[in-house]
């Protein structure tokens, strides 16, 4: 893990309200050194929700003339579940291009990484950082922080949900036996290797076992998992 | 070469998916015997492919399909949740940081040709482990004929198996992949590929527009 993609899921941990999430996205700009981050559901519990950073000018013109129609990043994020780069989408439309050009004349950058998210009950949003920056320098920034990205998108999304009271738990996403297990041997202390070697499964098995976990708790890291776990009545430590 | 197609494309290749369904339908279904549904012009299909997964396809220079994989994430339906989760003790891996692949194929010509049965293999895990290492992944979850552990070791990337049942040719295993830069070189060095090829194959897939050319438009 990243020291950057710690810092904000500790913050992340203190955001109960939209305002501080809202004031978390802006945070991110400088924490990542991109020009702008939103985060958009286009379905929370049947209405829209957004957290960004783009001026109200961009973002009033766009709903106005319905932009979305001929943004390739909406486009594509519709159908597809893979993080998107924007320089790798269909650029050819004139519309598109346009639209991109304006987009710039509004303050966006000419890159961007949008990450689809899909929820069990229909919910999808997106979550995008853009930027202004060179092809290879944004490659490589992609490449850093992919995994710190897809983590993001995704707690940020459960941290809506959360915000919303949606019940995001699909039926049968509740913790098996095992995941249990390992969660109940973190909180009485064991080390990875130590409970690894209890449960028979190997380091690599148990980091899947605790992120799937974490993820299905909403939990941010391990010890919150464990925190969550113990606070809900899902293990007694 | 390989080519990275979603399902959503798969209509501009008509005969590398035509091709892929037919040689799925061969290996799942007449090989293995196992329980897939294969339609009247011989196409192995299932409800996976209908959402919109990612193929990792090696497509032969006359445009057929000489082995591929399907790729979906785990955060939404997935194979090894929905029917193999007895295998791994009951656990659901559901976690943005691990996609599930299935449906690993080969065309039975290509089983028959030796440098093609070396390298098709060989180019669908490096291509798997590219596309997991672009995307930010930590691993790769996978429900597989359970003689392919075998291939896989000699391939330079063995999964850890999490569960097996069953024997002969109907032994499924579900298998947990590593995703990292060593498993990729090591897959390279294995195969003789060399390792920035698959950077070659997803810049063909994922073709980039120059975006400050638009800008400047």
């Amino acid at each position: 893990m990243t020291r950057k993609l710690e810092t904000v899921l500790e913050t992340l941990k203190g955001t109960h309200c939209a305002e501080s999430l809202q004031s978390l996205v802006e945070d991110l700009r400088g924490i990542y050194d991109v020009e702008h981050v939103v985060y958009h559901a286009l379905n929370i519990a049947g209405s829209p929700y957004a957290a960004l950073t783009y001026t109200n000018e961009w973002v009033d013109r766009y709903i106005e003339e319905d932009l979305g129609r001929i943004d390739p990043v909406i486009q594509t994020a519709m159908r597809r579940f893979h993080p998107l780069d924007w320089k790798r989408l269909d650029w050819t439309p004139p519309g598109a291009r346009t639209m991109l050009g304006e987009a710039i004349a509004n303050g966006l950058g000419n890159q961007g990484y949008t990450l689809p998210i899909r929820g069990p009950r229909g919910q999808f949003a997106l979550f995008t950082v853009n930027a202004s920056a060179a092809d290879r320098s944004w490659d490589s920034f992609t490449a850093e922080t992919a995994q710190d990205l897809m983590l993001i998108s995704h707690f940020i999304h459960q941290k809506v949900l959360e915000i919303e009271n949606v019940e995001e738990k699909a039926p049968g996403r509740e913790l098996s036996p095992r995941e249990r297990d390992t969660l109940h041997f973190l909180a009485l202390g064991y080390g990875r290797a130590q409970i690894a070697d209890r449960l028979g499964i190997s380091e690599h098995t148990l980091r899947v076992y605790v992120d799937s976990a974490r993820f299905k708790l909403g939990a941010l890291n391990a010890t919150h998992a464990v925190a969550v776990a113990v606070s809900s009545g899902i293990i007694f430590p | 070469m390989i080519r990275y197609v979603c399902a959503d494309e798969l209509a501009r290749f008509p005969r590398l998916a035509a091709t892929m369904f037919r040689d799925r339908a061969i290996q799942f279904s007449h090989r293995l015997r196992w329980e897939v549904s294969v339609d009247d012009i011989g196409a192995e299909r299932d409800q996976y492919d209908a959402l919109n997964p990612i193929y990792a396809i090696w497509q032969r220079p006359d445009g057929s399909h000489g082995g591929s994989m399907r790729i979906l994430p785990t955060t939404g339906r997935t194979m090894v949740n929905e029917h193999f989760r007895h295998l791994n003790g009951g656990v659901e891996i559901s976690t943005p940081l691990v996609w599930e692949c299935t449906r690993f194929c080969l065309a039975p010509s290509a089983m028959r040709n030796p440098r093609e049965a070396a390298l098709i293999p060989a180019a669908l895990m490096l291509a798997g482990c590219e596309l997991g290492l672009r995307f930010g992944l930590t691993h790769a979850v996978g429900v597989f004929d359970a003689r392919m552990i075998r291939i896989y070791r000699s391939l330079g990337w063995s999964p850890e198996i999490l569960g097996r049942e069953g024997t002969g040719r109907s032994a499924v295993a579900v298998g947990l992949w590593p995703v990292d830069d060593a498993s990729r070189r090591a897959i390279a060095a294995r195969s003789g590929l060399p390792a920035r090829i698959a950077a070659e194959w997803f810049e063909l897939s994922f073709p980039e527009t120059n975006m400050a050319a638009i800008a400047a438009e």
